[in-house]
C-alpha cells in the first residue's frame, strides 16, 4: 500500500490546546469527500446488506489514510496517531457513514501478535478487508460483513469461524450478530483494554460527528420551516432547544480531542459520555423540531436520528464511561 | 495538539502554589457578605499584592506580572486548588479593568489599576436598574453635563458589592435624544461615598448583603471618570460584558477545585450510588470547561476575539455550578440545611449566576441567533 498523502507525518509543533493546520486540513478534506458521496443512499443500501456503493465508499475512506491511521507503521500504517483518528471519525459521524468503522480500528488495536498482525493489518489500513471486533458474549456489528472475524475471549483473542443471524438495531444501519465461538487462537496475551479504548475514543468522535450533522440539518430546517407566518426558528422555544445542543457539543468536543491526546482510560471515557450525551439530546431535539417528518424514515434524518441512539450504549454505554471515571480517582 | 504546557509555564504555577501554601489562611475567612468579612477579604487582597499575585496577567507599572493569559489561567486553578478565599476584588480586576486597559486614558489606569490590585479601592458594579436587567439598552439614569463633568441621577439596583464597595462604575443616558435606545449611553466611574449617593443594601436570598440599590441625587464625576466618548458606553459595556461572559469571570480552576471537593464529600460517606452520575459529570464537566478554555485562550492568544461564544461559555459554567452544588447539600442531606454551611453558601451563591451577567435565556438567544444563524424574533 502507498501512504496516503491526505495524512502527512507530524512536524511543526502545533499550537497548543488547538488542532494544528494540518489536523484541520485533513479534516476539511474527508467533509468534501463525503459530502460528494452521497451518503444517504450509500446508508439505505447497506441496511438491506446490499454493500456495493458501501465498500466503494470504504476503499475511499481508507485511501484517505483513516484505517492506517490506527496500523503501526510496521504493517504499512500511519499509526498509531489517535488524534487524526478523532478528526477522522468526527466527520465520519458527520455523514453517518455504516459498517464496521469503530470496530475495524479495534481490531487493528487488538492485533499486536506478530503473525496475525502481519496477515491482517495491511488489509485493514488498505481498506482491502474489513474486521469486525466483540466481547465474548457480545454482538459484533456487521460480523456478515467483515472478512476478520475476532472475538476477545477469556483465554486471548480468536478468529471466529463464522456467525449467528443477524439482528436488526434499532439504528436499521447497524446489523448486529453473535461470533460462533472457537476459531483459531491468535494471541493469548492480546492487548484488550487499548483495543477497547480506541473502540470507545472512535466511538465518541463518531457520535460527537452525528450530533453536529443533527444539530445543522435541524437548524437548517427551522430556518425554513414556516408556521404561523414565520419561521419557527424565530420562536424563543425552538431557539433555546437548539442552543442547550450547541452548548453540549462544544463542550464535548474538547473533551473527544482531549482523551485523544491522553489516551487515559478515564478521559476517553469522559469523552464518551459527554459526546454521546450530546448527540442523543441532540436528537431528540432533532426530531422534536421537525416533528412529524422527523419521525418519517424516508426522510434522511433518520439515518442520524437512530444511529445517536444506538452509539449511546456501543462499546461502553453512559453509566459504565461514569464509573470509569471515578475509577481513576479512587 | 498538545495539552502540556511549557517547563516555563510549569515554573510558574509552582511558583504561585509555593507562595498560595505559605499564605493562604489556614481557616476560612467570614463571608464578604458581611462587614467583618469584606474587611478581611480586603486585607487578603492586599496580602495577595504584596506578593505581586493579585492581578498577575496585568503590566507590572499597575502591580501586574505580566504573565499572559495561560498562565493567569495556571494561577486560577492553584489558587482555588489552594482553597484561596474569594475575590472581593472580582469585579474591578475582571470587568472594570480590561475595559481600562481598552477604553480607559493612561492617566485613568495609572489612577485607578495599583489601588484596585492592592485593595485599597473596591469596585461595585452599578448596571442594573429597576426597569434594566439584561435590557441594558432600556437604562434611565441619567448623566446631565455640567462645566468640568457630569451630573448623575437616578437608580441603580442589585449592584453587586455595592453594600460595602468603595466606588462603582456604570452605565447611565446622556442623550435622552439619541435615535437608538443603545445609544447615548456614556460609561461612568463614580465615588459611592461622594455627595448625592445613597446606599441601601438589599439581602441577597440568604439575606446577607451581597448587592445593593443606589440612589443617585446630582452626583458629581468630573470627567477625567468617564470611559471613552460620552454616548458609546453601550460599545464599551459589550466588550466588557463579552470578557465577563467569556474567559475572565469564571476560570475552570474554580470548577476543578469544587468537582474535587464534591469528589472528596462523596468518597467520605462511601460513595453513595445515588450521586454517583452526578459526581462522574461533575468531574467531567470541569475537564471540559478546562480544555474548553485552554483551546478558547490558544484562539484568543493567536488574535481571535471570544465574541458571541463567550455565550456558550456563561450557560455552561452557570448551570452547571448549580448542578454541583445541589449534589452536595443531597449527600449532605440535614446537615445542608445549614445556612453557615461553606456548602450551603456556595450553593446559594451559585443560583445568582444563570441570572447575572446577562441571563441564560439571553445568552440562548445570543447563541441561536449569532452561532447558529437563526431569525430574530420576538423575545
Amino acid at each position: 500500500m502507498t501512504v496516503s498523502p491526505h495524512v502527512p507525518a507530524p512536524k511543526a509543533p502545533a499550537p497548543r490546546f488547538l488542532l494544528d493546520a494540518e489536523q484541520r486540513a485533513f479534516a476539511e478534506s474527508l467533509h468534501a469527500m463525503l459530502a460528494a458521496a452521497g451518503t444517504p443512499a450509500v446508508i439505505r443500501d447497506w441496511s438491506r446488506g446490499e454493500r456495493t456503493a458501501g465498500r466503494a465508499l470504504w476503499s475511499r475512506i481508507a485511501a484517505a489514510g483513516v484505517f492506517a491511521l490506527a496500523v503501526p507503521q510496521a504493517y504499512e500504517g500511519l499509526g498509531p496517531r489517535p488524534v487524526e483518528l478523532a478528526v477522522a471519525f468526527v466527520e465520519l459521524g458527520r455523514y453517518a457513514v455504516p459498517g464496521p468503522l469503530v470496530e475495524t480500528v479495534a481490531a487493528a488495536a487488538a492485533l499486536r501478535a506478530p503473525g496475525p498482525a502481519g496477515r491482517f493489518l495491511p488489509g485493514l489500513a488498505s481498506g482491502e478487508s474489513m474486521a469486525t471486533l466483540a466481547r465474548e458474549g457480545g454482538y459484533a456489528l456487521d460480523g456478515d460483513a467483515a472478512a476478520a472475524r475476532l472475538v476477545l475471549a477469556a483465554d486471548g483473542l480468536r478468529l471466529a469461524p463464522g456467525h449467528g443471524p443477524v439482528r436488526a438495531s434499532l439504528d436499521p444501519a447497524r446489523r448486529l450478530t453473535r461470533l460462533l465461538p472457537g476459531g483459531e487462537l491468535l494471541d493469548p496475551d492480546p492487548p484488550a483494554e487499548g483495543a477497547l479504548l480506541w473502540a470507545r475514543l472512535a466511538t465518541a468522535a463518531q457520535a460527537l460527528g452525528v450530533g453536529l450533522a443533527l444539530l445543522d440539518r435541524t437548524v437548517g430546517y427551522v430556518r425554513q420551516r414556516v408556521q404561523f407566518g414565520v419561521p419557527v426558528g424565530s420562536f424563543q422555544a425552538v431557539k433555546h432547544r437548539l442552543a442547550d445542543a450547541k452548548i453540549a457539543l462544544e463542550f464535548a468536543r474538547p473533551l473527544v480531542l482531549g482523551a485523544a491526546v491522553t489516551m487515559t482510560p478515564a478521559d476517553v471515557a469522559a469523552a464518551k459520555v459527554s459526546a454521546c450525551e450530546a448527540a442523543y439530546a441532540t436528537a431528540r431535539t432533532a426530531l422534536q423540531l421537525h416533528g412529524a417528518i422527523g419521525y418519517t424514515a424516508e426522510y434522511d434524518l433518520s439515518l442520524w436520528l437512530t444511529k445517536a441512539r444506538a452509539l449511546r450504549t456501543a462499546w461502553g454505554a453512559p453509566d459504565d464511561c461514569r464509573a470509569e471515571v471515578l475509577r481513576a480517582r479512587a | 495538539m498538545d495539552l502540556t504546557h511549557s517547563p516555563a509555564d510549569e515554573a510558574f504555577r509552582a511558583e504561585a502554589r509555593e507562595w498560595l501554601h505559605a499564605h493562604v489562611p489556614p481557616e476560612p475567612l467570614p463571608s464578604l457578605e458581611t462587614a467583618e468579612g469584606f474587611a478581611a477579604h480586603r486585607a487578603w487582597e492586599a496580602e495577595l499584592a504584596s506578593g505581586g499575585w493579585s492581578a498577575v496577567n496585568w503590566p507590572r507599572r499597575y502591580g501586574g506580572r505580566e504573565c499572559g493569559l495561560m498562565r493567569w489561567l495556571l494561577f486560577e486553578e492553584e489558587y482555588y486548588a489552594a482553597g484561596a478565599p474569594g475575590r472581593v476584588g472580582q469585579n474591578g480586576v475582571s470587568l472594570l479593568a480590561p475595559t481600562l486597559f481598552e477604553h480607559g486614558t493612561e492617566q485613568q489606569r495609572a489612577r485607578v489599576l495599583p489601588a484596585m490590585a492592592c485593595g485599597e479601592t473596591i469596585w461595585a458594579q452599578a448596571w442594573s436598574e429597576p426597569e434594566a436587567g439584561s435590557d441594558l439598552a432600556s437604562l434611565r439614569a441619567r448623566a446631565v453635563r455640567v462645566p468640568g463633568g457630569w451630573r448623575l441621577s437616578g437608580q441603580k439596583t442589585w449592584s453587586s458589592r455595592a453594600a460595602f464597595a468603595d466606588r462603582a462604575f456604570g452605565l447611565f443616558r446622556s442623550d435622552a435624544e439619541a435615535p437608538k435606545p443603545h445609544q447615548g449611553l456614556t460609561y461612568v466611574m463614580f465615588d459611592l461615598r461622594a455627595e448625592g449617593v445613597t446606599v441601601r443594601p438589599i439581602g441577597r436570598l440568604d439575606g446577607k448583603p451581597a448587592f445593593a440599590e443606589l440612589f443617585l441625587d446630582e452626583v458629581f464625576v468630573a470627567d477625567e471618570d468617564v470611559i471613552g466618548e460620552p454616548g458609546q458606553g453601550w460599545r464599551i459595556a459589550m466588550a466588557t460584558a463579552a470578557d465577563e461572559r467569556g474567559l475572565t469571570l469564571r476560570s475552570p480552576g474554580r470548577f476543578l477545585a469544587a468537582a474535587e471537593r464534591l469528589h472528596a464529600l462523596w468518597r467520605a460517606q462511601g460513595g453513595p450510588q445515588g450521586a454517583r452520575a452526578q459526581v462522574a459529570d461533575a468531574l467531567i464537566g470541569a475537564r471540559a470547561y478546562q480544555l474548553a478554555t485552554f483551546a478558547t485562550a490558544s484562539r484568543f492568544l493567536g488574535g481571535e476575539r471570544v465574541g458571541a461564544e463567550a455565550s456558550l461559555n456563561k450557560v455552561f459554567w452557570s448551570e452547571y455550578d448549580i448542578a454541583l452544588h445541589e449534589t452536595a447539600l443531597d449527600l449532605l442531606g440535614e446537615e445542608g440545611e445549614f445556612a453557615e454551611e461553606e456548602w450551603s453558601q456556595r450553593y446559594v451563591f451559585a443560583l445568582a449566576g444563570p441570572i447575572y451577567a446577562g441571563t441564560n435565556e439571553i445568552q440562548r438567544d445570543i447563541i441561536a441567533e449569532h452561532l447558529l444563524g437563526l431569525p430574530r424574533g420576538r423575545r
